[in-house]
């Protein structure tokens, strides 16, 4: 597992905007789109996840200000790059075992399925998931957030798909921390996921977050899907039954992909 | 998307890959589909800038490319340093600078069309990914059916340039009057 690469850290001011102005613009946004949204007439469904999202400042100048060309795709697009065991070893997926000693924190399992929106498994590919630790803290260079690391601790895991698309990690639940984008500005405890489907088309990076967070209603990266039935898909849910006893507990956490794969224009005839 | 009568699951969206991405993605040799300087190799750089026109240093770009007769890999092995399989599939997080560098084979193409690599960006402050190509100059892109949907000034955004010394060269603009054209399908 390799580490953050060398940079310098940046220290980014935080911004000027209150909670409170940051939680009107969110509502204001979702309240916005509803209602473009209704007005749309050109049958186009507005992405899940809005790219031109102020309440998220620095998507300000980062966010594509034309509308994405719709095209068929075509050859390199209906295919996956291929992943398999060779590509990660088994002990990749548990995250407490990196090291020689325990992390510190609330050990999970984390387990789930990749699957298409048409329910199919997606078999044989590669999850990767990177989270801060127990105490909010990234390994990353660049966090300037003063909470310690944790010496048995990296919080980076990957895992092949079984012939179910079935995964499962076992790692700790991560805590939440605060950026910059806002004052007190407090990012919901969440894992990063990385996630390939049957074609380039499908590739998605999401974030995966726990039931009942009252940070939920104040992030803007949370609340850049526009949706509360599409922002509730990034929660996962515990299972009580899939606890290892006196060990850990147990979340699961499916993830579908969408986009047109290889198999699309012969389905759709 | 056409569907058939199946039942559909409604999809997982996306998020932001964040500021702390580059201990949980990168891996040895990520940006080398090939190895530099080998047979056939070729380098694929570039800058990526934001609506102010300043680089974007913690951007990562991915490709996959189909090989030189236009085969598409479907080989295993991107993350296994012992591997010289060809798989297309390379991966780089951009520098201080906002540069990012590959060296892959440059992609054929079937058939009378145009090659091009599949590319999908993510950044912090991009709420989700973004999908573009970048086409291979001198392949023949008037038969291509995105080429030909698109302005003169917006082509360019698509194709790239070759340098003096054969290898390729290609920027992307988040926003802005040269605006990289991003796709959806």
């Amino acid at each position: 597992m390799t580490h953050g690469q060398a940079a310098a850290p940046v220290d980014r001011q935080t911004g000027s905007a209150t909670q409170d102005q940051i939680t009107a613009e969110i509502i204001a946004s979702h309240a916005e789109q509803e209602r473009a949204e209704r007005a749309s007439t050109d049958g186009r469904e507005p992405p899940l996840t809005t790219l031109d999202f102020a309440p998220y400042r620095s998507s300000i100048l980062r966010h594509p200000t034309k509308n994405p060309k719709l095209v068929d795709p075509e050859t390199i697009e209906l295919y996956s790059p291929a992943f398999g065991e060779r590509d990660v070893a088994p002990i990749e997926a548990d995250l407490t075992a990196q090291h020689n000693g325990e992390p510190q924190g609330e050990k999970i399992t984390v387990s789930g399925r990749l699957l298409d929106t048409r329910g199919r498994p997606i078999p044989s590919q590669l999850i990767e998931i990177w989270q801060a630790n127990a105490s909010g803290r990234y390994i990353h260079q660049r966090d300037q957030h003063p909470a310690p690391l944790d010496p048995h601790f990296t919080g980076a895991g990957r895992a092949i798909t079984g012939a179910s698309g079935e995964y499962s990690f076992t790692t700790i639940k991560p805590g939440p921390y605060p950026w910059r984008n806002h004052q007190n500005a407090w990012r919901p405890a969440h894992i990063h996921f990385s996630v390939f489907g049957r074609a380039f088309t499908q590739r998605l990076v999401t974030q995966m977050y726990f039931p009942g967070d009252p940070l939920f209603a104040l992030d803007p990266i949370y609340n850049s899907i526009r949706n509360q039935a599409d922002r509730d898909r990034l929660l996962s849910r515990y299972d009580h039954d899939a606890n290892v006893p006196e060990v850990s507990r147990a979340l699961l956490f499916d993830i579908v992909v969408d986009g047109p794969d290889s198999t699309w224009f012969e389905d759709a005839s | 998307m056409t569907s058939t009568n199946e039942t559909r699951l409604a999809a997982t969206p996306g998020q932001t890959v964040g500021p702390f991405f580059h201990f949980g993605l990168n891996y040895v040799g990520m940006n080398h589909v090939v190895a530099p300087g080998s047979a056939g190799a070729v380098r694929l750089s570039g800058i990526i800038r934001d609506g102010a026109g300043e680089p974007v240093p913690d951007a990562l770009i991915e490709i996959f490319g189909a090989d030189a007769d236009g085969a598409i890999p479907q080989e295993q092995g991107s993350l296994d340093p012992g591997s010289d399989a060809f798989t297309g599939f390379g991966r780089a997080a951009t520098d201080d600078a906002g540069a990012y560098e590959f060296w892959t084979r440059e992609p054929g193409s079937r058939a009378r069309g145009a090659a091009f690599f599949a590319v999908t960006l993510f950044a912090r402050g991009l709420p989700s990914h973004l999908h573009t190509r970048i086409y291979v100059p001198g392949t023949p892109l008037t038969n291509d059916a995105l080429m030909a949907s698109l302005s003169e000034s917006q082509r360019e955004t698509l194709v790239a340039i070759r340098d003096a010394d054969g290898n390729l060269q290609h920027h992307i603009h988040l926003q802005g009057n040269r605006e990289t054209v991003f796709l959806d399908y």
